[in-house]
Parts: C-alpha cells; sequence; structure tokens
C-alpha cells in the first residue's frame, strides 16, 4: 500500500496504482481528466496530455520533485508521494495549453455532430478551454469512411487517442485495425478500408470521446438530449447484455453499452445487443439511468428534479444579475 | 594538432577492409577484453573514461551501462543508434562509411561488457549504401573468427546484425527505435520503464550511438584513466563534430573537447573561418534541435570567458544564453542569414516528423510552421511572434518523447536572440 496526497487529499491505494486512479478513489474535482486512457483497456493513456500533474515530492524516501509534469494516467504513485492538479498553476496552464492543441484542427461542428452533448472533448473544452481561438489555418479533414455496415469514421474529428485501436486489438482476436501515416496526418484505419466484423466492433463507438465514430443505426435520428437514457437488459451468450437504451417515447433510437462517471465502459456488449435488439418488448427496463446534472442530457429532466433547490438557484443567480456579490455556493453543487 | 583516437587511419588506403584494419592494429580492443578482462572490467574502464553519449544527451555511458538489468533470466541486446537524422548531424554516416571495423569493433567489445549475445545496428534506410558496407565488413569479422561462436577461442560468441529503418527521425529516438525493430510502428514508448530494464523484446538493452560505441575502442586500449586526461572537467575525450554552413572547409573533425569555440571555427585546421570573408551571426552548436546562438554568445559566456567545445561550457547561462553540445551538428551562419527563414526549414522539418502520438507536439509543431511561414512569406503579423513563443512553451516538456523540446527549443531560442528580425518580418496591419 502507499499513502499519497493530492492537492492535499490524502488516500491510501495499492502499490501500483496509477495517479489517475488513485485519484478516483477520492473522487469529485480533484480528478484530472482523460482523453485517452480507458481503464478497461491495456497500453492506453499517455498520449493526449491532459491528465498532466506536477508531482512536487516523488515520494517519502526520495522527496525530490519530478524534472517534468507527469502523465498521471501512466505514472505509478509512491509511498509519500505529494501529487499537485488544481493547486498548481503549472498543471492548468499546461492543461490549458493541451486543450487548445485538442482543438486545433478539431472542425468544431457540434451543431451537426452526433456526439454533441455526450463529448468528452466538448466537455473538456467548456471547462478548460478558451472561448476563442488562435488558430488562424486550415483545419485538417478527411474523407469520411465506412468501418463495416454499422459503424461511421469521421477522422476530421478525430484526437487520436488511439482507444478504438485497442479495442480492435484486445476484444478480437483480429487485430484489421491501426493507425496509419505520421504526426497530424496520421489517420486511424483499415487500410484497404476493409470491413471490421467482429461481434464486438460496436464498442468503437463508446469508447470513442468525440464523434470520430458514430453508429449509423442512430446517425442524426435525434440529438442525445431529446432521448432518455434507461438502464436495460437481455439474456444474451455472447455479452452481459446490460445496456442503456435511448429512448424517445417508445422508440430505441440506439442502444450502448453503460458509461461509468468517468465516461468509461466497464462490460462491452456485443454487435446483436447493439444494432439488432430495437424494440423495448426486447429488453427488461430496469428505469432511468442516472446522468450528471452538468450534463446536457440531463436539461431533459426526465428524472425527478428538486423545486425547491431550483427555486433558490434561480433566486441566487438574480441577486447575481443585480450586481450583488453571489450569497452564498450554488446549493444544486453541493448536493 | 588535437589527438586523433576515432579517425586517426581514415585516409589509410583500403581501411574499410578487414586486413588494413586489423594491420593498423584494429581488434586490438576485442582481443584485450576478451582475453584478459571480466566484462564488469570492462564496464569499470568505461565508466572511468567519463564517456558521456554522443546521440545528443551525454548521458555516461559506464552509468548506463551498469543499469542494465542482470537479475532478469532474458536476454540482453546492445542496440547500435545509427539513425542520424538530426538536421546538421553527418558524423555517423562519415564513420561507418569508412571505418565500418571500428563499429563493429566497438560493438564486440561493449557486447561482451553487457554479455549481449546478439547485438543489432539499426541504421536510417536513407543510409542504404552503408548497410552493404557494414555487411561486407560484418563477414569479414564472421571469417575471422571476431563474430560468431567463441570468439577467438575464448567461451563468448556474439552474432551481429544490421537493420535498417524505413526513414524516420523519430526512430532515433530510442524507445521508438526498439519499436521500429521489432517490426512495429516507430512510436515512442512512454518511460519508465526505460530500456535497461525492458527495452528490445522487453528485455534489458543498452542504446547507444555509433561514436559512443566507437569510443569504447580507444578507451580500452589506452585504458579509461588515459582517456579521461584528454579533454575539460567531465567532458572528456575526443568529438566528432559535423561542421556545416557558411564555413570554408565544412567537413566532419575530430575534436579534442576543451577545444575554443573561437579556434574552431576560425582556425584553418577545422572550419577555417567564415566564407566570402563575411562576419559570423549565428551558430547552432549541436544540431538542429539545440537553442541558436548570436556571435557574441557563442564565442564568449554571458560571463564573458571564452566559450569552449565542451558539455558543460557550451550549457553556461542555461538557456537565456546558452546552448547545448548536443550530437555535435555544429551550422555556421555568416551574416546574410535569414533567421526567420532557417526557423521555418526547422519548424517544417520537426511537423514533418513528429510522429503524432501526443497531442502537443501532434498540433503544435504543426502550428509553429504555418506561423513561421506566414512570416517568412511577409503576411505575419506582430502578435503571430508571441503567439509562436508561447505554442513552443506550451510544447516543451509536456510531451511523451524529447522530440516535442527538439522542436520547441529553436523557436525559443532564435526569438530571444533575434526578435527584430521577426518583428521586421512581420506586417504592421494587414491590408484587407
Ligand atoms: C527525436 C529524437 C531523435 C534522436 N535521434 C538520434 C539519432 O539519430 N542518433 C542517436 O544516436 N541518438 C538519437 N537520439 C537520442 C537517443 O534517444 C538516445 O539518447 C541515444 O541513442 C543514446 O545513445 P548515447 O547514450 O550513446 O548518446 C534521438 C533522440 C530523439 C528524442
Ligand atoms: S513528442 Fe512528438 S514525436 Fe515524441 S511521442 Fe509525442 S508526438 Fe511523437
Ligand atoms: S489520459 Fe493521460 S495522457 Fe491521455
Amino acid at each position: 500500500m502507499a499513502k499519497l496526497t493530492i492537492d492535499g487529499v490524502e488516500v491510501e491505494v495499492a502499490d501500483g496504482t496509477t495517479i489517475l486512479n488513485a485519484a478516483r478513489q477520492i473522487g469529485g474535482e480533484l480528478v484530472p481528466p482523460a482523453m485517452c486512457y480507458y481503464s478497461s483497456l491495456k497500453e492506453t493513456g499517455g498520449k493526449c496530455r491532459v491528465c498532466l500533474v506536477k508531482v512536487a515530492q516523488g515520494s517519502g524516501k526520495d522527496p525530490r520533485p519530478m524534472p517534468k509534469l507527469v502523465a498521471s494516467c501512466r505514472t505509478p504513485v509512491a509511498d509519500g508521494m505529494v501529487v499537485q492538479n488544481l493547486t498548481s498553476p503549472e498543471v492548468l496552464e499546461a492543461r490549458k495549453g493541451v486543450v487548445e492543441f485538442l482543438l486545433l484542427n478539431h472542425p468544431l461542428d457540434c451543431p451537426i455532430c452526433d456526439q454533441a452533448g455526450e463529448c468528452d472533448l466538448q466537455n473538456l473544452a467548456y471547462e478548460h478551454g478558451a472561448s476563442t481561438t488562435r488558430y488562424e489555418e486550415d483545419r485538417r479533414t478527411f474523407e469520411k469512411i465506412d468501418i463495416g455496415d454499422k459503424i461511421k469514421l469521421h477522422m476530421t474529428r478525430c484526437i487520436l487517442c488511439y482507444r478504438c485501436t485497442f479495442v480492435a486489438d484486445q476484444l478480437t482476436n483480429n487485430r484489421v485495425h491501426g493507425v496509419l501515416g505520421r504526426g497530424d496526418k496520421s489517420e486511424i484505419s483499415t487500410y484497404i478500408q476493409k470491413a471490421v466484423d467482429n461481434d464486438f466492433s460496436g464498442n468503437m463507438i463508446d469508447v470513442c470521446p468525440v464523434g470520430a465514430l458514430t453508429d449509423k443505426t442512430f446517425r442524426f435520428k435525434s440529438r442525445v438530449w431529446f432521448t432518455k437514457p434507461m438502464d436495460a437488459h437481455r439474456s444474451c451468450t455472447k455479452c452481459s447484455g446490460k445496456v442503456v437504451l435511448w429512448m424517445k417515447g417508445d422508440d430505441v433510437l440506439r442502444v450502448s453499452a453503460r458509461k461509468d462517471q468517468y465516461g468509461e465502459v466497464k462490460e462491452y456488449i456485443c454487435n446483436e445487443c447493439r444494432f439488432d435488439h430495437k424494440s423495448v418488448g426486447d429488453w427488461t427496463v430496469e428505469g432511468p439511468r442516472h446522468i450528471d446534472r452538468h450534463s446536457v442530457i440531463s436539461q431533459n429532466h426526465y428524472e425527478k428534479i428538486d423545486l425547491q433547490k431550483l427555486k433558490k438557484e434561480v433566486e441566487r443567480q438574480l441577486e447575481f444579475q443585480k450586481g450583488k456579490p453571489l450569497p452564498e455556493s450554488n446549493p444544486l453543487l453541493n448536493s | 594538432m588535437g589527438k586523433k583516437l576515432l579517425l586517426e587511419h581514415i585516409n589509410e588506403p583500403g581501411i574499410e577492409t578487414f586486413d588494413v584494419y586489423r594491420k593498423k592494429g584494429g581488434y586490438a580492443s576485442v582481443e584485450k577484453a576478451l582475453k584478459t578482462m571480466t566484462p564488469d572490467a570492462v564496464t569499470e574502464e568505461v565508466k572511468r573514461s567519463g564517456l558521456r553519449g554522443r546521440g545528443g544527451a551525454g548521458f555516461p555511458s559506464g552509468m548506463k551501462w551498469s543499469f542494465i538489468d542482470k537479475k532478469s533470466d532474458k536476454p540482453r541486446y546492445l542496440v547500435c543508434n545509427a539513425d542520424e537524422s538530426e538536421p546538421g548531424t553527418f558524423k555517423d554516416r562519415y564513420l561507418m562509411e569508412r571505418l565500418p571495423h571500428l563499429l563493429i569493433e566497438g560493438m564486440i567489445t561493449s557486447s561482451f561488457a553487457l554479455g549481449a549475445k546478439t547485438s543489432y545496428i539499426y541504421i536510417r534506410g536513407e543510409y542504404m549504401y552503408i548497410v552493404r558496407i557494414l555487411e561486407r565488413a560484418i563477414d569479414e569479422a564472421y571469417a575471422n573468427g571476431f563474430l560468431g561462436k567463441n570468439i577467438l577461442g575464448t567461451d563468448y560468441s556474439l552474432d551481429l546484425y544490421v537493420h535498417p529503418g524505413a526513414g524516420a527521425y523519430i526512430c532515433g529516438e530510442e524507445t521508438a527505435l526498439l519499436e521500429s525493430l521489432e517490426g512495429k510502428r516507430g512510436n515512442p514508448r512512454l518511460k519508465p520503464p526505460f530500456p535497461a530494464i525492458a527495452g528490445l523484446y522487453a528485455s534489458p538493452t543498452v542504446v547507444n550511438n555509433v561514436e559512443t560505441i566507437a569510443a569504447v575502442v580507444p578507451i580500452i586500449n589506452m585504458s579509461g584513466d588515459e582517456y579521461a586526461k584528454i579533454g575539460v572537467g567531465k567532458s572528456t575525450g575526443t568529438k566528432l563534430i559535423s561542421a556545416s554552413g557558411h564555413i570554408n572547409k565544412p567537413g566532419v573533425y575530430e575534436i579534442e573537447l576543451g577545444l575554443p569555440v573561437e579556434e574552431f571555427i576560425f582556425s584553418e585546421e577545422y572550419c577555417g573561418g567564415v566564407w566570402k570573408d563575411r562576419r559570423l551571426k549565428a551558430v547552432v552548436a549541436g544540431g538542429s534541435s539545440v537553442p541558436i546562438l548570436p556571435t557574441e554568445l557563442i564565442l564568449t559566456t554571458a560571463k564573458g570567458e571564452p566559450r569552449l567545445m565542451t558539455y558543460e561550457s557550451l550549457s553556461d547561462g542555461g538557456f537565456a544564453t546558452g546552448t547545448m553540445l548536443g550530437s555535435g551538428g555544429f551550422i555556421v551562419m555568416d551574416e546574410t542569414t535569414d533567421i526567420v527563414k532557417n526557423l521555418y526549414t526547422f519548424a517544417r522539418f520537426y511537423h514533418h516528423e513528429s510522429c503524432g502520438q501526443c497531442s502537443p507536439c501532434r498540433e503544435g509543431t504543426g502550428w509553429m510552421e504555418k506561423i513561421l511561414h506566414r512570416l517568412h512569406h511577409g503576411h505575419g503579423k506582430k502578435e503571430d511572434i508571441d503567439v509562436l513563443v508561447d505554442v513552443a512553451k506550451k510544447i516543451e516538456g509536456n510531451t511523451i518523447c524529447p522530440l516535442g523540446d527538439a522542436a520547441a527549443w529553436p523557436v525559443a531560442s532564435a526569438v530571444r536572440h533575434f526578435r527584430k528580425e521577426f518583428e521586421a518580418a512581420a506586417v504592421e496591419e494587414l491590408l484587407v
């Protein structure tokens, strides 16, 4: 076991745990964002650099700070380590830079992108990005590619997190999918546009943090925040059968795997559950899926809302509009 | 005349053949090491010599060798980094072209020290003709009992292979090199683990530059202590310098570390002064990745001391007023040089060579190139200069491998020392 502090909060974790996972054990605001790391896929992480943190003290034995910021998703903890995330201006500055880099060649076509509303990049940019761009040049573009008949690859939106290539590598036994080219000309590819056709290929869609890989059976059907996510299951011989149904009225518009609060799938689902069972009758519906209130999806208020709290927040905002300082912190955020 | 430890016999006719090389005293270090020394004693000599990596980072070689995991039950490997792709650097080419047996001799002696039974020379694809030179020399070494089973009748055996890359600067980064050698895409690995623990095929591995490995030969022949007497302080021995640019005598020079920079540039023995009777404007002293310095800072340090060709003297003053010895790619620029254009050329290179794994380098190198393209072509704005510097700052230190730093340092230093030129290149206001 190793004891360390992250932004002053103490936590004790098993040896070999990464700083990011130690932070997740604490939870809350001090958890660094992650765009390429994916805990259930081996070897992911280290690439996007958005999870950079400062190690102010390497360990109890060797208290020297690490010379550079480190990727928290791939750096193991040490006993006596002191980590700074939100408490380090250097980290926040570097992260702002990384967000800018990630957005540099991103088309910002959220208004026509199916991922809008459940996009990790959108959320990240909202929290850490600037509202204007300093980039005046052309952005890179690619032709859209079909990866089989159910998945669309829109490389223009890709941030090269490499997650999908690990899905192709690790969830299936045939590797038919990787990265071609170098630098900002790299692209996710199946080489000669070979179809990726195995039972678990659809999980690529779920691990993609942006709208580069989308479900062709759902494309342009609806904005996600007009759908109601419902937890549901069926008995399936290939996978756990535990899914989320994205419903509009009684129609199932999309089926996806369940993601945790960090946007990660823990139980992958098969293509049959994902693509071939689009009627509610096929499923045992468990109830509405809890969606974080910060998410635009929760705008839909499909979960019961605390009207008392909402009223308080409106009053607080009104006071603020009148030029008075905010009387107290947002009660909704504290709940 | 400075001592020549590596290039002494380079102009000897036929030195690329085994027979002539052997007549000139070649392979003596192998005989000495294998017959009279233990592997650890060889490593000890290298430690005592103070030899530092000649590939760019200058890490003490003996120390690097002693990190190799000897407890592991996996085979150990020595890999020679002959990917030489840093703009301005061409010393390894010269050495391998003319003295292939010197590298092979160094590989055998070093492999013995590390306990490697299989070793590789990873060479850049553009050096295909050198692959043939090396392979011919390796065949000769096998035929003469210096490679293969039971070398010189001892119980040490070694196989040596040459592996050409496909032409990528990034494959010179040691972990990208190992990926490429394994047959994979040449993306740098995340460290730790370092190659000494898990390198080639996840086995303990040492990666060394061509010149580093060649230097082991004179070290074993003359002893580490004798080698350490050459040079100044922690910069011991001789170093190959690739001199290029606006000088009268470009070429590869073997210098004793500690030579004053001024003497290197202006003496007849080395560069022979700036060409066409022009004045010196700037020098990139260690390959395109290191900070550029203007005349007054390359000839003397900020404290006014003469700048020497050593790791310490060149980096005196940090990046504010100093630079690095790097790989020894010494690029001299005369007064007519357009610094903006030069930087644009470098930026284009790094953009082209970024592997694209990590976002600051993938996106930032392209952005810097585009801004410099604009400035160079006369439609950049004043504000672009600050954006440029800020982009470089956001890349530096935040990437997986040092290519990001290598792309950022030239930018930061060029603007630091030649800001006026960037301002002159920028237009006041864009007319629309
Ligand atoms: C982008 C990049 C390119 C590099 N290219 C080379 C190269 O061409 N040759 C070389 O010897 N080292 C190169 N290096 C340094 C190697 O990673 C490594 O440090 C070196 O081979 C170690 O050998 P040494 O200790 O003998 O110098 C490069 C490093 C980076 C980051
Ligand atoms: S710094 Fe550049 S070259 Fe190095 S891993 Fe990152 S993208 Fe690749
Ligand atoms: S999440 Fe750690 S580098 Fe991408």
